[in-house]
């Protein structure tokens, strides 16, 4: 966009109440859906919710003593490791193979680069809890087609293996839907940001004697690298909140409490339990983890509006 | 030269295999769901449904009784969700794209960080603040969190749009003797348009699939929107013997206006969500 903004020279002229009232209603819509149950979040994060508040006692504060109560719990700590894990890995290997599908959809001819792109941007649009239901069928024990191919290979013996019974398996599945599914935001993002690296320069490149490997280091990273931070940060924010796949793989396979993350640990404390007090505060490191990880973006997005 | 060349139909080969290879779960659920379910609990898997074509699968989904009232509440949720989110929207674009106030900065910030925040880290307080007056299991009750939910990147993504249209055009319309809010109108309004049709589907894809705070917010099976009647297939699986060409059929009704929608949409959405970053 230009440097001289269209909206910026009225401005002057304007700086009566117009804006605000422009505002009301969103602020007014965020406030209602967002602003009061957070608030009402903090405040229950730091009460005792017991059995006698099921039965209508007003909770009594407790100070820090919920989270207090989390450092000492194994459990909690078991799930804030295991989803972390997930998180990070799970969002690694998405951007590595989002780049390297990036790459090749900028290497291949016209006709190979829209198959790929169609085929990408139908695993893009499917709905989360239709993918999560297909997936569960791929990987079905007794009649999935995974297991039928990999039973197929000589020497691999996989017949109704259950892949969602017991946790590893489980969440390797977990993570291959959520990669299958972001994949292709990630290299839509970056083939968007290789398109913008001018011939002449890799050229020039080749003429000096650049290798392969030596072109994406020294020209293409340095150039992508601004969407690729972007696009990093924002699957480590997402696959943070994996609640809807991994309710419906449990769904599928088993209630335990090893195959929880975050998401549906706190749910189970608080729906399942009523013990809104420590499902509160688990809340609160969720959120607090969540704006840790997106700060540098949403400075990042600031930054553009200013430039505006 | 023949070994770059070699290389090349090698690496266009290469990427129409991992083609297939990513579009095969969408393939495999379009093909399940038209294959009879006794077909689909042999040995063997069919890959192509040849002379099993059936489509008594989606007959079969349909059939099942809570198909309608799961349509009901998912197009009513989801209209209530756009044709709010557009409004509010879009007066919330205007305001930071077209004027520069006091506060001004803090409400981007706002916004921006609010869009980052997980359902997961505040459904719980939802679903206290929806049960406590009653509204569990209500079309309003989840519509208002939807609609929280879905403003702030509509506001960003139709700030773009404000912007993109000069002031100028506007300005010169004043000359011509309009008022600053006819000016707005007969100008601006019309060219914003592909900005509220791409806001307009982003509310609705959200709203549409939405299945996290739906399950919080309505657990009553009378209340199911289409994501939670389509879970309620997996479910059920733990008592009896799933009918997977059932499921599928039932996966591919959710995901058909998805896709068609999805589509129209794209381009803008990547560029939305990365903002700048891409143009370097």
């Amino acid at each position: 966009m230009s440097a001289h903004t269209p909206g910026a020279r009225i401005e002057p002229r304007r700086t009566t109440g117009v804006p605000y009232v422009l505002i009301v209603p969103a602020v007014v819509a965020l406030l209602l859906g967002l602003g009061y149950p957070l608030i009402w979040q903090i405040i229950t994060s730091f009460q005792k919710f017991g059995l006698s508040q099921q039965f209508g006692k007003p909770p009594e504060f407790v100070g820090f003593d919920n989270y207090v109560a989390l450092a000492w719990n194994g459990e909690f700590w078991q799930v804030v490791g295991r989803s972390l894990l997930f998180c990070v890995v799970t969002a690694v290997i998405t951007v590595v193979i989002g780049v390297a599908l990036a790459q090749l959809m900028n290497t291949v001819g016209r006709s190979a680069r829209l198959i790929l792109q169609v085929s990408m941007l139908l695993a893009w649009a499917m709905p989360v809890a239709a993918a999560t239901t297909v997936f569960i069928w791929l990987f079905d024990r007794r009649r999935g087609v995974v297991n039928f191919l990999l039973d197929a290979f000589p020497g691999v013996e996989m017949n109704r293996y259950d892949w969602l019974g017991n946790p590893s398996t489980f969440f390797i599945v977990a993570s291959v839907l959520i990669v299958w599914m972001s994949v292709p935001f990630v290299s839509f993002a970056v083939y968007a940001g290789l398109t913008q690296i001018s011939d002449e320069v890799m050229e020039a490149a080749q003429i000096d004697g650049a290798g392969a490997w030596q072109r994406f280091r020294g020209i293409i990273l340095p150039m992508i690298r601004p969407v690729l931070s972007i696009v990093l940060l924002l699957q480590l924010v997402w696959d943070l909140r994996v609640f809807a796949q991994i309710t419906l793989l449990k769904d599928a396979g088993s209630k335990s409490g090893e195959f929880d993350l975050l998401g549906t640990y706190i749910y189970k404390l608080g729906v399942a339990s009523n013990d809104f007090g420590v499902a509160s505060a688990v809340s609160i490191v969720v959120l607090l983890i969540t704006i840790g990880i997106s700060w540098a973006y949403v400075r990042e997005l600031i930054k553009e509006d200013e430039a505006q | 030269m023949t070994t770059a060349k070699l290389g090349r139909i090698a690496l266009n080969a290469l990427a129409i295999v991992i083609a297939i290879a990513w579009a095969f779960p969408v393939y495999w659920m379009v093909n399940s769901a038209l294959i009879p379910n006794a077909v689909l609990q042999q040995f063997r898997p069919h890959f192509f449904p040849g002379g099993y074509f059936t489509t008594s699968n989606f007959a079969g989904a349909i059939a099942d009784g809570s198909f309608f009232s799961a349509l009901g509440m998912s197009v009513t949720i989801t209209l209530i969700v756009v044709a709010v989110c557009l409004v509010f929207a879009f007066l919330g674009a205007v305001a930071i794209s077209r004027f520069r106030f006091r506060g001004r900065k803090s409400f981007v910030l706002a916004l921006l960080l609010i869009q980052m925040l997980p359902a997961e880290g505040l459904f719980i307080a939802q679903y206290k603040m929806v049960s406590s007056v009653g509204l569990l299991n209500t079309v309003l009750g989840v519509s208002v969190i939807y609609i929280a939910a879905v403003i702030p990147f509509t506001v960003w993504m139709l700030r773009g749009f404000v912007a993109g249209v000069p002031a100028e055009l506007e300005e010169a319309a004043m000359v011509d003797g309009l008022s600053r809010f006819q000016a707005f109108l007969r100008i601006t309004f019309p060219l914003l348009a592909p900005g509220l049709v791409a806001s307009g589907v982003y509310a609705f894809l959200q709203a549409w699939n939405e299945i996290t705070v739906a399950v919080v917010l309505l657990p009553a099976e009378a209340a199911q929107t289409l994501p939670l009647w389509l879970r309620g297939f997996v479910q059920a699986s733990a008592t009896r013997e799933t009918d997977w060409g059932q499921v599928m059929a039932a996966s591919t009704i959710v995901a058909i206006p998805v896709i068609v929608f999805f589509l129209i949409v794209q381009g803008r959405m990547t560029s939305g969500i990365v903002g700048g970053a891409v143009k370097g």
